[in-house]
């Protein structure tokens, strides 16, 4: 395994002791080796990254080097990169070159980062299990007959086997909390708005937001100093101040209060996971925190109120893809109908058509109360939860899944049964409220993902609690053994 | 709730794709499933709770009417499927 410690990789380059080129040709390396298995990549941009590590040791030797000179890392094939082809994993955008850059790959690239490629994904970010993908399913490095989950799924396992040394992902419904916990990394779903989604492919767009994937939250605070802030760009990014999200690691947690909600605990937790967690929640007490039983009452409604407002959204979103200006087109259209029809069917896999559908349906005439708004209303019922949870507690804790990582195919049929794999992860995007997932142990040889969920803009809040669990356990520094498994 | 073929059909066109006789049967149970999961929402109580559309509440942020774009026609015009001196081309809309 490749060092994956981000603060001592930027040390031993400043000193000298590797050059980004070496580091960076030792992740190409590895992916060479293990991609071929674990599809975690859909490009690989060897040499536009070598080049740029070349750049990042002349800077790092002339003394002008961004914070994050040198790093390789890779972003999910959902954010716009100028000139690098960007497919969010569907066949519709299989040929589509971006002629503009996203604000958070521009900024990590401004910081001084290596792209070392684009990661593998569930089309459209439509999935939990990276099943879903125009360009192959991803596996899970720690068993590969299972899911590394979804959509972010690629970015997860890039960081997890070692293929780079953080990833960027997205975050809906669980797209980056949920492959985190199936991958035994660390991964933060920041507020609502607190990091652009300019150049981000839309899904859901009062959903939707980037954060960042990595070994530790001390990795993951060192790319939200570069990505997090106000963009102009991005009509609904939030003017609000950032932090330094690296200053308050060390923070004590003395005097800290747990919020474990009942709803977290109940019917359909794997006991090997409620175990882990419990014991994660135990530690939590040793470093001084004082745990307070919670809870959020309308935690089952989250499913049926994003699966109408996620997919209406998304309906709304992907009609640009029309076969005009961008991305596939049937062949011999015989009138522009046909021409959409066609396009649109042939360039959507069946889960993004069938997702499109329920949208359509629900803002159609007379069903638009009943459907869209009445989510609305749920949707203020399920925030207003954590805002009273929140005013008796500083954090809540619980599961990110109710189970380890499934077997592949195992849920593909029933796609239901799928949707329900989120009864932990939606009601966070749903409130707009920002969460982690950390490792915290293992139930059938798995990881298990303990989540974090805070108040608004408490990213630093979150990273500080993560980051003591992280000083004291070693959860997130154990690998799969790539040897037998890959 | 659940949906018939003609139903499916009219969904589909109203989103613009083409479904042949057997995607329309395999998403009518599809797309049942899923209404019947969201069915539950109908029983909850939401009498006097105002819709939340945006999580923090923000209003729509509008920026001054000044021309910050470059004209880039030809980049936008590289990924079109069919053009022709500078124009997207379409199937012939008016006879």
């Amino acid at each position: 395994m490749l060092e994956q410690n981000i603060s001592s990789l930027v040390q031993k380059l400043r000193n000298k002791e590797i050059t980004s080129l070496e580091l960076t040709q030792s992740y190409l390396d590895k992916i060479s080796e293990l991609n071929p298995s674990l599809n975690s990549y859909i490009t690989v941009c060897s040499e536009s990254a070598l080049a740029a590590a070349k750049e990042a040791d002349i800077a790092i030797a002339a003394g002008t080097a961004g914070p994050l000179a040198g790093i390789p890392i890779a972003h999910k094939d959902l954010f716009c990169t100028n000139g690098i082809k960007t497919t969010c994993a569907s066949k519709m955008l299989s040929n589509f070159v971006p002629p503009y850059e996203s604000t958070v790959t521009a900024k990590l690239e401004q910081a001084g980062a290596i792209m070392l490629g684009k990661t593998n994904m569930d089309e459209f970010a439509m999935g939990s299990s990276n099943e879903n993908s125009h360009f192959g399913l991803v596996k899970n490095p720690w068993n590969t007959d299972l899911v590394p989950g979804g959509s972010s799924g690629g970015s997860a396992v890039a960081v997890a086997a070692g293929m780079a040394v953080a990833t960027t992902g997205t975050d809906t419904g669980g797209s980056i909390r949920q492959p985190a916990s199936f991958c035994g990394i660390t991964g933060l779903k920041p507020t609502y708005g607190r990091v652009s989604r300019f150049g981000m492919i839309a899904y859901a767009s009062s959903l939707d937001q980037a954060g960042p994937m990595a070994r530790s939250a001390e990795d993951c605070a060192h790319l939200m100093n570069a990505i997090a802030g106000f963009d102009p760009q991005d009509s609904t990014s939030a003017e609000v101040e950032t932090q330094d999200y690296l200053t308050n690691l060390d923070q004590p947690l003395t005097g800290l209060t747990i919020g474990l909600p009942k709803e977290y605990f109940g019917e359909g937790l794997e006991q090997g996971v409620a175990d882990a967690i419990r014991q994660a929640v135990s530690e939590f007490e040793k470093l001084g925190a004082k745990i307070k039983d919670i809870s959020l009452p309308n935690l089952k409604l989250s499913i049926p109120a994003y699966y109408v407002i996620a997919p209406s959204e998304a309906s709304s979103n992907l009609s640009r893809f029309d076969g005009v200006r961008y991305g596939h087109r049937c062949d011999e259209p015989k009138d522009l109908i046909d021409m959409y029809t066609r396009s649109r069917a042939e360039g959507f896999s069946k889960e993004v058509q069938k997702r499109i559908m329920v949208g359509t349906y629900a803002l159609s005439e007379g069903y638009y109360d009943a459907y869209y708004l009445k989510a609305q209303r749920i949707r203020r019922l399920i925030k207003q939860d954590f805002v009273n949870a929140l005013n008796e507690v500083d954090v809540i804790m619980g599961p990110v899944a109710p189970t380890t990582a499934f077997a592949i195919g195992s849920k593909t049929d029933d796609p239901v049964a799928m949707y329900l794999e989120d009864i932990y992860t939606l009601s966070v995007n749903l409130a707009g409220i920002p969460a982690m997932s950390i490792p915290a142990g293992f139930s059938n040889k798995m990881p298990v993902g303990l989540q974090i969920m805070g108040d608004y803009f408490t990213e630093a809040k979150l990273l500080n609690i993560a980051h003591q669990f992280q000083q004291h356990t070693d959860w997130h520094l154990q690998t799969p053994n790539m040897d037998k498994g890959a | 709730m659940s949906l018939d073929k003609q139903d499916v059909q009219k969904i589909a066109h109203l989103a613009r794709l083409a479904l042949t006789e057997e995607d329309a049967s395999e998403y009518q149970s599809s797309l049942s499933s899923v209404l019947e999961l969201v069915e539950q929402m109908q029983s909850v109580d939401t009498e006097g709770v105002e819709p939340l559309s945006n999580p923090l509440e923000m209003t729509q942020r509008l920026r001054a009417d000044e021309v910050t774009e470059e004209n880039r026609r030809d980049a936008f015009l590289a990924n079109a499927p069919s053009t022709e001196a500078g124009l997207f081309l379409v199937p012939k809309v008016i006879d």
